[in-house]
């Protein structure tokens, strides 16, 4: 599952990345050809990229190895014609069942920052990841001056649907922050409202800050970014604008950390492809 | 699943091309236009009655029915609402309800009026009909309907302005 697979990588991803509220900073996307498709069975074909400008590569691929495939059965599916560019990489799914799959990245792990006896910021894990048989317990010293430690979570998903959408591989993991769609993620339309909830670690997650914004940005002056806020329930609702493909980027943040970390963070983000009625 | 079976049932008993016998037939007139354009496909149509809560029964679809392996499916969901509104939960072809893509002219489908009096309630309705042309765009006209069906009330018509050129609902003489 990808759930379980993923949650298991290092926090790498965390900081190479994610830290992708506000708006200006580096997305990670991963981007269908098509959300929703017929046939007995049928390709699609995914872009996966970083970058400044939504859905255009322009910084850096998303890493192959990051990235899992789950149908609709809950079984991982092998990528397809796998191409490895400079700013993006590209695959294709080849869907044999009807209903719905999910292509994305998860992880969560601690994070900490503290001073050392010079009194110069130390972080861990440092840019690019752990060293090599590194952890928590060997690399950070407990009694550091400032020392604040983080439990993160992060992930990053996209959904296609062959036939019929079905339900069973979006449920929660109740691991990390995630997205429990109310409305299909593959049953959006422009000028209708969606209804999505948010989790952290299998609780409603509250006041989770939420930024959406439409692709084709290179096309227009303003970012045109709508700003949400879920309920005590963990719920949000849209009414997407225009067609189109959307990226939604969520934040959450409290301290209801287990220790050693006091801080709990989560992030996510999704592309959604939006149709005209 | 039953509860679709029994609707296509319905259906198929609602659509008869030719029907001699049928008391007071209405018909329902779908022009497709011819374009001048560098590549033309044939477009996918699709047509159904709609209630008030969208519930919907299937009156016809027209795509690549004759391609290998069911391939013509393939672009099925590019008749968007169709697709949304049922298309995706049937199994093609449908006896009655599938049949090939149709090129540029009037065709004609022929609905038995006592038939839909029977099988729907009164009230009002929607017909539509959605069109979606490989290369080319996509339309979605509708017919607003109240059933039963007063003769007075007929013809409706409504024109489209790309993919369509017009849909008539009339009582066929």
């Amino acid at each position: 599952m990808l759930s379980t697979k993923l949650i298991t990588l290092v926090v790498v991803t965390l900081t190479m990345i994610t830290i992708s509220i506000p708006a200006h900073a580096h997305r990670a996307w991963i981007k269908p050809s098509k959300t929703v498709l017929s046939g007995e069975q049928n390709y699609v074909t995914f872009d996966a990229a970083v970058s400044n400008t939504l859905f255009i590569p322009e910084h850096v691929a998303f890493r192959m190895s990051y990235l899992s495939a789950t149908g609709p059965d809950g079984k991982e599916l092998a990528f397809e014609n796998v191409g490895k560019g400079k700013y993006r990489n590209t695959f294709d799914l080849n869907l044999t069942q009807s209903g719905t799959y999910r292509v994305g990245s998860a992880s969560s792990g601690l994070r900490a920052s503290w001073k050392d006896a010079e009194g110069k910021r130390k972080r861990w894990p440092g840019r690019g990841g752990p060293a090599k048989g590194e952890t928590f317990e060997t690399a950070v010293p407990k009694q550091a001056k400032d020392l604040k430690v983080t439990y993160s979570s992060y992930r990053s998903e996209t959904f296609v649907t062959l036939g019929q959408p079905s339900d069973d591989i979006l449920a929660p993991s109740n691991k990390g922050l995630e997205l429990v769609p109310v409305t299909h993620p593959n049953d959006l339309f422009a000028t209708e409202e969606a209804t999505f909830k948010f989790y952290i670690d299998g609780e409603p997650a509250a006041k989770t800050k939420i930024e959406i914004t439409r692709g084709s940005m290179r096309y227009r002056n303003a970012p045109e970014t709508i700003n949400v806020e879920t309920n005590a329930q963990g719920e949000f609702s849209v009414t997407w604008p225009h067609a189109g493909m959307y990226f939604l980027e969520a934040s959450y943040e409290d301290d209801k950390a287990e220790a050693p970390a006091t801080k709990r963070t989560g992030s996510y983000s999704a592309t959604f492809e939006v149709l005209p009625l | 699943m039953f509860k679709i079976i029994c609707k296509l049932l319905a259906i198929a008993s609602l659509v008869i091309t030719a029907s001699a016998y049928a008391q007071s037939p209405l018909q329902l007139e779908i022009t497709i236009p011819r374009l001048q354009v560098a590549e033309y496909h044939k477009p996918y149509v699709a047509v159904w009655l709609e209630d008030q809560k969208r519930n919907t029964t299937q009156i016809a679809v027209w795509y690549d029915v004759e391609m290998e392996n069911g391939k013509g499916e393939e672009w099925l969901a590019d008749l968007r609402q169709w697709w949304r509104r049922g298309g995706r939960k049937l199994e093609m072809p449908i006896d009655g309800i599938t049949g090939a893509t149709k090129g540029p002219g009037s065709h004609i489908i022929t609905l038995e009026l006592a038939s839909l009096l029977k099988n729907q309630r009164s009230g009002e309705y929607k017909i539509r009909v959605e069109a979606s042309r490989e290369v080319g765009g996509r339309e979605l006209l509708q017919i607003p309907i109240t059933l039963p069906i007063k003769s007075k009330d007929l013809p409706i018509s409504v024109a489209g302005k790309r993919e369509l050129d017009h849909i008539t609902l009339t009582i066929k003489e």
